[in-house]
């Protein structure tokens, strides 16, 4: 292997995704579920559209789990499948999804703790195994359009080739 | 690892800044954070110690625009630089779509060069890539400091080449950015490779952006 392979989210699968995170919310009554992959990527999201910098938050949300990810092998964890953050109005659940995605549950004090752990259980299931499809499927390279490097490398001299 | 989401129309792609405590990497980033319109950046995060050194990473995305219907997006990274944050570095090496290493050209900072460039490679092969096959460029960095090592004696040290075992790739090729010089070369039956390189000042801006210019370049290429 050079390096890290492409890969790519097509519309059909993220209707699926919005489906199982649509299902949650109304069942754990929480506000909004985003999903994020490992290296901090945004991938979907359901519920109230964030309010917050979703791409400075995606990149944050990984590192706090990969860090407690190497925090539970320290203490001879394999991982922490979640973490809970707490605050005075907004709440942080973060569930690993098959080792390759995190959910993220943002919940205030219209529904519990307890339930919401309650319903992401189901939740984590159906993404999981979804994901172990899509990864299947799309084994090979994704890859961008003809045309597509061309442009970008005139948008990246235009951008910064004055600077 | 870059993402096409053909659902929200994006592709991001993920550069790390990587190379000694104290090189430039942070100062890599500011300058760009600095300079790029407000319309093509986001937030620049710092996690950072009291004393401003890199505790874990900073981040900084850099948007392209929309190409071909799809909204492109460059997530800018570094690694903290000091040699006992070894878990962190490692962490953000995962899923890199390229590296730039930012090298500190004086003299005395030869072995931490030297010490952070095998770290790279362990640690790149620790997660199965190989640095020799992928988007990667250096950054001689410091080049206005007295005690700065002459560029040969760093091109040596850092970037000696590693043999090209492609055949179709054993071919001449010269550097776009030199004029004369040549990237992959025949020495003795071999032919090498050297990694595209430039020099910097980056608390000048100096080479800061023909760095990520080569940089995202080569990301892009290995979409298509």
């Amino acid at each position: 292997m050079t390096g890290a392979s492409t890969w790519s989210l097509g519309e059909a699968d993220a209707r699926r995704i919005h489906a199982v995170l649509t299902a949650f919310l109304r069942e754990a009554n929480a506000r909004t579920a985003l999903l994020v992959d490992r290296n901090g990527q945004m991938l979907a999201s359901a519920g109230d559209p964030p309010l917050f910098d979703h791409v400075a938050f995606a990149s944050l949300t990984a590192a706090d789990f990969s860090a407690n990810d190497q925090l539970a092998r320290m203490l001879g964890e394999s991982e922490f499948g979640a973490l809970f953050h707490q605050g005075e109005r907004e709440s942080l659940y973060l569930a690993d999804v098959a080792r390759r995605v995190i959910l993220v549950v943002l919940f205030d004090n219209r529904t519990t703790l307890g339930l919401v752990k309650l319903r992401v259980r189901r939740a984590v299931q159906d993404l999981a195994d979804l994901f172990t499809e899509l990864f299947s499927r799309t084994g090979d390279q994704a890859r961008v359009e003809a045309g597509f490097v061309g442009e970008a490398e005139d948008e990246i001299d235009r951008l910064f080739g004055a600077l | 690892m870059s993402l096409i989401n053909y659902a929200s129309r994006e592709i991001n792609c993920k550069l790390v800044y990587y190379g000694p405590g104290l090189g430039g990497k942070t100062t890599n980033l500011e300058y760009i954070y600095e300079k790029v319109a407000p319309t093509a950046k986001g937030k620049l995060i710092s996690l950072a110690t009291e004393t401003e050194r890199t505790l874990f990473f900073d981040f900084l995305p850099v948007d392209l625009g929309t190409i071909r219907g799809f909204k492109t997006r460059f997530h800018l990274y570094t690694v903290p630089g000091q040699v006992y944050y070894n878990a962190s570095r490692k962490l953000i090496l995962k899923g890199v779509d390229g590296v730039v290493f930012v090298a500190d050209s004086q003299l005395e900072r030869m072995e931490a060069n030297l010490e952070s460039m095998q770290n790279l490679y362990d640690n790149m092969a620790q997660h199965g890539y190989d640095l020799t096959r992928m988007p990667f460029v250096i950054q001689y960095n410091k080049r206005d400091l007295p005690n700065a090592a002459p560029i040969q004696e760093l091109q040596d040290a850092l970037n000696p080449g590693w043999p090209v075992e492609d055949p179709s790739r054993q071919r001449p090729t010269p550097d776009p950015d030199r004029p004369g010089e040549m990237l992959v070369r025949q020495v003795d039956g071999t032919w090498i490779e050297r990694t595209p390189w430039f020099e910097g000042v980056a608390v000048q801006g100096v080479g800061v952006f023909d760095t990520l210019r080569a940089i995202s370049k080569k990301v892009l290429k290995a979409l298509g």
